[in-house]
């Protein structure tokens, strides 16, 4: 399965088995990537770190 | 059975709890918190026999929990643990209020008074926010300089929140500090978090190693998790070369992905283990706080609104 990183273009590919919401690091560029839709494969830039996240 | 599992952000940990529930053959759905809207005099959620809380962010977890709790449905954890656990104060005192050693803490509300609390404590002191989590914002404060500084930058560039200072005495560990795995009322699994900086968080570089759970550390974490109300948390110590263990915070939404392999324990496994006892006999015969049924137990029930 592959998606398009969309800070820089690249062709990612996404291995086993992937989750909506989960989250991926683009290879090329390092920008964390959060996948939106398996039908087809889609990337968007992952929500950033918030005061209030942790466990 | 039908589980509901509330998160935004897919980590490793989730990625385990569903793949241990596939396993099992129990049925769930995944709730995104992004997508959610309650309609406060609507319970839409009865159809869940339990709900899995497992946000990244605090305040949405804290206000789906208090409503799915005044709902009635059953949630692990619960709206009590989740505001006791997410705030360092409202931890400290309930472990103070049952007795349970931790390190000594102060509280003030404006830079002046934290300046003198932290004269009084003697330096270092370590300065924390009273909500946050992964090691973030944690100062050590080595002079009367260091602090001046530090409580100037909170209050002209933080929130009010930043304000509530919370002041601990900085404790001479021993190169780790030691995090226990809680599941009712029963300690696990624990591991040393070992690190040469004095933040040992694993999401700031600290390395996992096997803890051996003895009773004393089992009753000391149990005891813990009895304090912030019981459930499934995560109980960190510190070891004091003088009074040995101290309780410094416990966790609501624990990580676990860097313990299982060192511990041998099957964390999500036992995790699930908690989510189906508090569905099947609910919150408090799960936590062992009274003897287990074979049956629903119908307080559990009836206060769920249909």
């Amino acid at each position: 399965m592959t998606a398009t990183c969309p800070e820089c273009d690249a062709e990612i590919i996404l291995t086993g088995k992937v989750l909506v919401g989960e989250i991926v690091t683009c290879p090329e560029c390092g920008t964390e990537l959060e996948v939106i839709d398996l039908n087809p494969p889609q990337l968007d830039l992952a929500p950033q770190e918030e005061e209030d996240w942790g466990e | 059975m039908r589980i509901g599992i509330l998160c935004s952000r897919i980590r490793v940990e989730e990625k385990i709890l569903f793949e241990t529930m596939e396993k099992r053959g129990l049925p769930f759905e995944q709730i995104d918190d992004r997508t959610v809207i309650f309609d406060m005099q609507h319970n839409g959620w009865g159809k869940y026999d339990v709900v899995l809380e497992r946000c990244i962010n605090h305040s949405r977890a804290l206000y789906a929990l208090r409503i799915l709790d005044d709902w009635g449905v059953p949630t692990v954890n619960t709206y009590l643990v989740a505001d006791t656990c997410g705030n360092k104060l409202l931890t400290t005192s309930a472990l103070i209020r049952d007795g349970i050693p931790s390190p000594r803490t102060l509280v003030a509300f404006t830079p002046e008074s934290a300046l003198e609390a932290i004269e009084r404590l003697g330096y270092p002191v370590v300065l924390k926010p009273a909500v946050g989590s992964w090691g973030r914002l944690l100062s050590k404060l080595n002079d009367r300089e260091a602090a001046e500084a530090v409580l100037e930058h909170k209050e002209v560039l933080g929130t009010y929140q930043h304000s509530i200072f919370y002041i601990q005495e900085y404790i001479r560990k021993p190169g780790r500090d030691i995090r226990a795995f809680v599941v009712g009322n029963e300690t696990i699994c624990a591991i040393y978090r070992n690190a040469e900086h004095w933040i040992t968080n694993t999401a700031r570089g600290g390395v996992a190693s096997n803890c051996p759970v003895t009773p004393e550390l089992n009753a000391l974490c149990a005891a813990a998790g009895r304090a912030v109300g019981g459930g499934v948390v995560a109980v960190d110590v510190l070891e004091d070369p003088d009074r040995g263990f101290l309780v410094n915070e416990v966790n609501y939404t624990m990580e676990f992905r860097n313990s299982i392999a060192p511990t041998g324990v099957d964390i999500p496994g036992r995790v699930i283990d908690f989510l189906v006892k508090v569905a099947d006999e609910g919150w408090e015969a799960a936590n062992g706080w009274r003897p287990t049924t074979t049956a629903t137990t119908p307080t559990d029930k009836a206060a769920r609104i249909p």
